[in-house]
């Protein structure tokens, strides 16, 4: 891998990260969402 | 309050994107180390920012501790999660860094060794909240964060000491920086923490949520006990 | 003052009673103790130049599982016997439990310790280059450190899932300072050179975590 290789696997890593953080986050969220519909239906 | 969320989400990634130009383009190429060099616009923000975001969970704590608001506690959760998130950044910039610069992937620099265990610490924290039962969760992890954030001075004093006794090779560089540099450095910082400001503002939305299905959850199986345990 | 101190060296007798009379207990870590020097004897097995750079770091990480084997022992008889629900509702301070449990805990990993340094300096023809008071100073700071907050994080992971591996979880990131220091003095006594700073260190450690653990205990004594 010559340098800028280097450069974008990091900038990359990144960015994976922290977008699969959000992703859980987001993905909780609407999982919850639809629990709360569950529980108000009843 | 809530349509602020979309608003400063579209200026965050307009500012993340100036950012990444101008750590990309605009910043002068180091002499050094090249291209490669540029890594340090995404690897020190990222640490600047666990760190604050660490220092929030320790004043969280401590009002947890004075105080009782589970405000406070949610804060403490949301800060050591989001904070653990930006540091494993830079445990993982920092090698990818290290490996064409130094031809090695690790060294116990200074900055390296203390950040990996300041990361250490605050995965522990989190896994005391997810093992302990709620009830007790709140205390627990606040007097854990309390004595995590004391152990953070021993930490660097005794790292430091063992890097002057032991040389190894000096990350990030030593010395005064490029203004030019610095100027991109900071736009970077600026970024990022408006980035972990909002991932920790919906992280905080998320948990604020479960915790009140979680009641709702608990009042229902009070009020109605043929419906039996969730 | 008095009544504390009276209820820390009550409750101290009797849990070295207690641990006297089970002498299962005992033996089975006594066998522990010896089984990990041998082990890493055999893993590591220097000439008596080398020796002297890394026994430092060896016997510390033996003397850390040690520990850790025997915090844990030390809190499961308190909850087959549902004693820490006694320990709560009476109104003895809840510090002169905490510091009777972590004396407890330092004679028991002591005299752990004892037994496995004799076994290592055989094993590992070590001769330390410098005074050997340093080296009981050290030891006693380092055992201080490791037990103070081990029976702290033990005492936490009492109610917790996993208990027996929430401890070492807990306990090792924030005691890296403490290890550090700890295995860094050895070394240096080991080898004739100062070891000062790392004394300081270690002491300054043990002072403050001492101090939080104490004003923290009731806090997650009590937690529910």
């Amino acid at each position: 891998m010559s340098g800028n290789g280097y450069l974008f696997a990091a900038y990359a890593v990144t960015w994976i990260i922290h977008i699969a953080y959000l992703g859980t986050i987001v993905s909780r969220y609407s999982r919850l969402k639809r629990e709360i519909e569950g529980l108000k239906k009843k | 309050m809530k349509k602020a969320f979309p608003i400063l989400g579209v200026l965050t990634a307009i500012l993340l994107s100036y950012a990444l130009y101008m750590a990309l383009v605009w910043a002068p190429t180091e002499r050094t180390m090249g291209n490669v060099q540029r890594i340090f616009y995404y690897h020190v923000p990222s640490a600047w920012t666990a760190f604050i975001l660490f220092f929030v969970n320790f004043v969280a704590s401590v009002l947890y501790l004075i105080k009782r608001k589970p405000a406070a506690d949610i804060v403490a959760l949301v800060s050591a999660e989001v904070g653990v998130v930006f540091c494993t950044v830079v445990l993982i910039t920092g090698p990818i860094w290290a490996r064409p610069v130094w031809g090695i992937w690790w060294t116990w620099d200074m900055r390296l060794t203390s950040t990996l265990v300041l990361w250490l610490i605050y995965v522990s924290y989190l896994f005391l909240r997810r093992f302990s039962s709620s009830g007790e969760t709140p205390l627990l992890a606040a007097a854990l964060a309390v004595l995590g954030a004391l152990c953070v001075p021993f930490v660097y004093f005794s790292i430091w000491f063992f890097r002057t006794q032991h040389p190894q090779p000096v990350m990030g560089g030593g010395g005064s920086i490029d203004p030019r540099m610095l100027h991109v450095l900071l736009i970077n910082w600026l970024a990022f923490s408006c980035f972990a400001f909002l991932v920790c503002w919906s992280r905080y939305r998320l948990e604020k949520l479960q915790r009140d299905v979680d009641q709702a959850h608990a009042l229902e199986s009070l009020l109605d006990p043929r419906r039996g345990v969730r | 003052m008095s009544v504390p101190t009276g209820i820390t060296r009550v409750t101290l007798l009797k849990d070295l009673r207690l641990e006297w009379r089970s002498k299962d207990a005992i033996n089975s870590m006594l066998f522990f103790s010896l089984l990990v020097v041998v082990v890493f004897s055999f893993s590591f097995d220097p000439s008596a130049e080398e020796s002297r750079q890394i026994a430092g770091g060896l016997i510390w990480v033996a003397f850390l599982f040690a520990a850790v084997v025997a915090l844990n022992q030390t809190w499961a008889r308190e909850i087959r016997n549902q004693v820490l629900d006694a320990y709560r509702v009476s109104p003895a301070p809840p510090n002169s439990l905490f510091m009777a449990k972590t004396l407890g805990n330092f004679i028991f990993v002591s005299v752990l310790e004892a037994l496995m340094t004799p076994l290592f300096i055989v094993f590992y023809r070590l001769r330390a280059l410098g005074p050997v008071w340093q080296l009981l100073l050290v030891a006693v700071l380092g055992t201080w450190a490791l037990v103070v907050n081990g029976t702290f994080f033990a005492a936490m992971s009492l109610r917790t899932r996993s208990r027996e591996i929430m401890l070492p979880l807990l306990l090792f990131p924030i005691s890296i300072p403490a290890i550090l220091a700890m295995v860094q003095s050895t070394t240096a006594i080991l080898n004739g050179e100062g070891a000062r700073f790392w004394i300081v260190l270690l002491a300054t450690y043990d002072l403050v975590f001492t101090t939080v653990c104490l004003l923290l205990f009731e806090t997650i004594l009590n937690a529910e």
